[in-house]
């Protein structure tokens, strides 16, 4: 008995043992893309960055094709990507940041009624909602209805039904998050409503607000999908919300089936993601800083 | 007298802002009813030609006098990918959520891995896309499974690597929830930190893991970019693993630019098919967390 | 009884961070077959060490020992730790059953943890045993397949003591096993542990000084760190050699 108890521990053991190495093998593996990825980024694309790649349009594919043929970096930029992307953020923004926030403050001050949690529910299946589908909306909408041909703001519109159930969301958790006795001593005080939201629960709640509007910002940044179907893309930078519009992922996107212009993919994609991960760090020490929320 | 008309006036006041607060929360009401409403009224053309065969239907010609589409391909190729994608993703987010929250828990570490993870999710898709493409596709093609290196299983590769943050962020939270007492009543009775995970610590956060899991599957289902990119773009049911097909998400950004009547409300009809499936899979998830974690 | 001690502790000394000591060394020997209380005010060590007997302070990152504790003459760390925990069972403060496991799946999870395969029938009769050691059979033996959860918060430790000792081990660690009870309940395992010491030797760490007056054959009174006093129990409590001793005894402090 005393042997075969003997046995069992050493491979029990044994068996502990290997499954440690297992999950931690597993998960490098699991990181391993991401290391490989942004070191794929800056080789390939660190050299085609200067000042030019963000004033400069981009290239047309004669240009291109002659400057690899000289093994020259390809002329251009991303200028018009890049007033493309803040155009749309911008509309994007101011649409559905107010309206994100008011329904959020809604959502938290009438938590109990039934029509709130159903309005909840709704928030949470639109965040669900693939972003090709959201493109298909505003394509019907803005483009075939409103202004009769691929836009900008057709694009806008689909990034702001992106952001709109993430600012919902994260606006109600956040003032859920403030101590009842806060809003209890300012109408005590006799402080009318909008003023107690403007002046109490927003700037209490402001970091939590702030990183719920970055973290829907960094999920539109990326996205292509809605965009090829509403803002279609443009070679020129536009401050015409009726006319096609260039975004930066849909430069990459240009880029990447122009067989002349595949080595702007590198750069294009390298400042997306710094950006990209620029406003996660910002959103999450902001969290960190303000002690109430 | 003063005092009831400043009483009246502050009321008034409240119930401004109250109903402005209220029609916020209808932006978000009549948003959805207006995409559900956009999205049937645009697929009906193309149920009222095909009828309910149409989600049954491989076919996809878009010669003009003898259209006829149907959804079954895309359907298929959306269902594998994500399942496969899914299974991929499963020893990967377990790994990294045993590592973050059980064996190295509260190390620097853990938190390192974390952020790497969380990395993972700030790429964006195209990104992925032309990664996969100079990266394993190259990589698939050497092992001579497909001579192209696109098609089903290279998709379910990267999306795989796309939806593990989704899991493991999810999945870590819950691990880490496991009380510490139950824990330590099995050390106690000598068990080996696998027992522990296997007897204990797994049965325990049984309901969330396979919660995170399926919503992981929610997002792998409309992700789009990544996909279309190295999915062979094959409008038909894939015969093997290794063979091109096509997803709904895909088929969309594909064909939408260019199609009209008959194709496009097929397209738009696919768009709600796919809607629907989403939203089916995030609320079973949202169902499973609710009633059990 | 016996006076053969069948725990020493040598000298021990455990510590969080460096320089700071939860436990400084501390020397004691424990009788085989009697109950041995270890008291003393909050944050006096004694949870640190009663858990470093059966060495669960290696869960934990950062926790360093030093000296040595011997079981029948042989060192806790001259062993596996899996292999040690069989030897030495504990009992924890709050009544912790799995709660995806069934009574009888708890009473011997013991052995299912450990990969030891069992008939039914060896199954059967240690289950049988172990819970009318903690008088629990009667009550449970017609739902013996349900999930342990249902059991009141005295059954529920029972239920878990019944778990400890279904593999026989030497020594059974009590972590303040009646601080979460209400006074019934409390009084039904003070008797229970009476009972038990005929079979097993226990260490009992308690806050309340009058159930260690109650129940124990032998008294440690700890500290800040140290071992104050150790002795007889009735003759520590009607004769305290420290003054310190006195003093907690007294309800000065703590």
């Amino acid at each position: 008995m005393e042997n075969i108890l003997e046995d069992n521990i050493r491979r029990r053991a044994l068996r502990n043992r290997r499954f440690k190495w297992l999950v931690i093998a597993g998960s490098i593996v699991t990181v391993t893309p991401i290391f490989l990825i942004v070191i794929n980024l800056i080789v390939k694309g660190a050299r085609q960055i200067n000042l030019s790649f963000f004033t400069e349009t981009s290239p047309d594919t004669f240009q291109a094709m002659t400057a690899t043929a000289n093994g020259e970096i390809i002329p251009g930029g991303i200028a018009n990507g890049l007033t493309g992307s803040l155009i749309m953020v911008l509309i994007a923004s101011a649409l559905a940041i107010p309206t994100g926030l008011m329904t959020g403050i809604y959502l938290y001050e009438n938590k109990k009624k039934r029509y709130a949690s159903f309005i909840r529910s709704l928030a949470e299946v639109l965040q669900g909602v693939p972003s090709i589908i959201l493109g298909i909306i505003a394509y019907i909408w803005i483009v075939k209805g409103l202004t009769k041909g691929y836009s900008a703001l057709a694009g806008s519109i689909a990034l702001s039904i992106m952001m709109l159930p993430i600012i919902v969301r994260s606006t109600e958790e956040t003032m859920s998050m403030i101590p009842v006795q806060i809003r209890e001593a300012a109408f005590a005080l006799g402080v009318p409503y909008y003023k107690m939201i403007f002046r109490v629960l927003i700037p209490c709640s402001f970091s939590g607000l702030a990183t719920g509007v970055l973290l829907s910002l960094s999920r539109i940044l990326g996205e292509t999908a809605p965009l090829m179907l509403t803002a279609l893309g443009s070679p020129v930078m536009s401050l015409n919300v009726a006319k096609p519009s260039s975004a930066v992922p849909l430069l990459i996107w240009d880029f990447y089936n122009d067989p002349n212009m595949v080595n702007m993919v590198w750069s294009a994609s390298l400042f997306l993601m710094i950006f990209v991960l620029s406003l996660n760090l910002l959103s999450r020490s902001i969290s960190k800083k303000r002690k109430y929320i | 007298m003063e005092h009831q008309s400043l009483d009246r006036t502050s009321m008034r006041g409240d119930r401004v802002t109250k109903s402005i607060l209220f029609s916020s929360s209808l932006v978000l009401l009549l948003l959805s009813a207006g995409m559900i409403f956009t999205l049937a009224s645009g697929a009906i053309p193309a149920f009222r030609q095909f009828g309910i065969g149409f989600i049954f239907s491989s076919a996809w010609d878009p010669t003009p006098g003898k259209e006829n589409y149907g959804s079954l391909a895309f359907i298929t190729g959306t269902i594998l990918t994500s399942l496969l994608a899914l299974i991929i993703c499963i020893p990967m987010a377990f790994s990294a959520s045993l590592f973050i929250s059980e064996f190295y828990k509260g190390t620097r570490l853990a938190s390192i891995l974390r952020s790497l993870v969380d990395l993972l999710a700030g790429v964006p898709s195209i990104v992925y896309g032309f990664w996969g493409f100079y990266t394993l596709r190259p990589l698939i093609m050497k092992t001579g499974l497909s001579d192209q290196g696109f098609g089903i299983f290279t998709a379910s590769l990267i999306l795989a690597i796309m939806i593990v943050p989704y899991a493991t962020s999810l999945s870590s939270e819950i691990i880490s929830m496991v009380s510490v007492e139950m824990k330590e009543a099995a050390y106690s009775l000598g068990a080996t930190r696998r027992e522990v995970i296997f007897n204990v610590v797994i049965p325990s956060a049984m309901s969330g893991i396979v919660a995170s899991f399926i919503l992981a599957l929610g997002r792998a289902l409309g992700e789009t970019m990544a996909v279309t990119m190295l999915i062979g773009n094959a409008n038909v049911i894939p015969d093997g693993l290794f063979s091109p097909g096509n997803t709904m998400a895909s088929v969309i950004a594909n064909q939408f630019g260019e199609a009209d009547g008959l194709r496009m409300s097929a397209l738009i009809a696919i768009g709600l098919i796919l809607f629907a499936i989403t939203a089916l899979v995030n609320a079973i998830g949202k169902i499973i967390i609710k009633r059990f974690a | 009884m016996t006076d053969t001690p069948i725990l020493t502790i040598e000298n021990l000394s455990i510590s969080y961070e460096a320089g700071k000591y939860a436990v400084k060394s501390v020397s004691a020997s424990i009788r085989e077959y009697a109950i041995t209380a270890i008291m003393g005010p909050s944050g006096c060590g004694k949870s640190t060490l009663l858990r470093a007997i059966n060495r669960m302070h290696e869960l934990y990152p950062d926790i360093n020992v030093t000296g040595d504790i011997k079981l029948n003459g042989e060192s806790i760390f001259s062993l596996p730790a899996i292999e040690l925990r069989r030897k030495i069972g504990m009992v924890f403060q709050r009544p912790n059953p799995f709660p995806n496991m069934t009574v009888y799946e708890n009473v011997v999870a013991g052995y299912s943890l450990n990969g030891i395969r069992l008939k039914k029938s060896q199954r059967d009769d240690i289950v049988e045993k172990a819970l009318r050691s903690v008088t629990l059979w009667d009550e449970v033996k017609e739902s013996l397949y349900r999930k342990g959860t249902f059991l009141s918060g005295g059954q529920q430790q029972r239920l878990c003591i019944a778990r400890a000792i279904s593999f026989n081990p030497k020594i059974l660690l009590l972590d303040e096993p009646t601080s979460a009870l209400d006074p019934i309940a409390t009084s039904k395992i003070e008797d229970l542990l009476g009972e038990l010491r005929k079979e097993y030797t226990l260490l009992l760490v308690t806050h309340n000084m009058s159930q260690a007056a109650r129940i124990s054959d032998d008294s440690m009174f700890m500290y800040m760190g140290e071992l104050i006093e150790k002795g007889h129990t009735e003759t520590l409590f009607t004769n305290p050699r420290d003054s310190r001793t006195e003093a907690y005894l007294t309800g000065k402090f703590g």
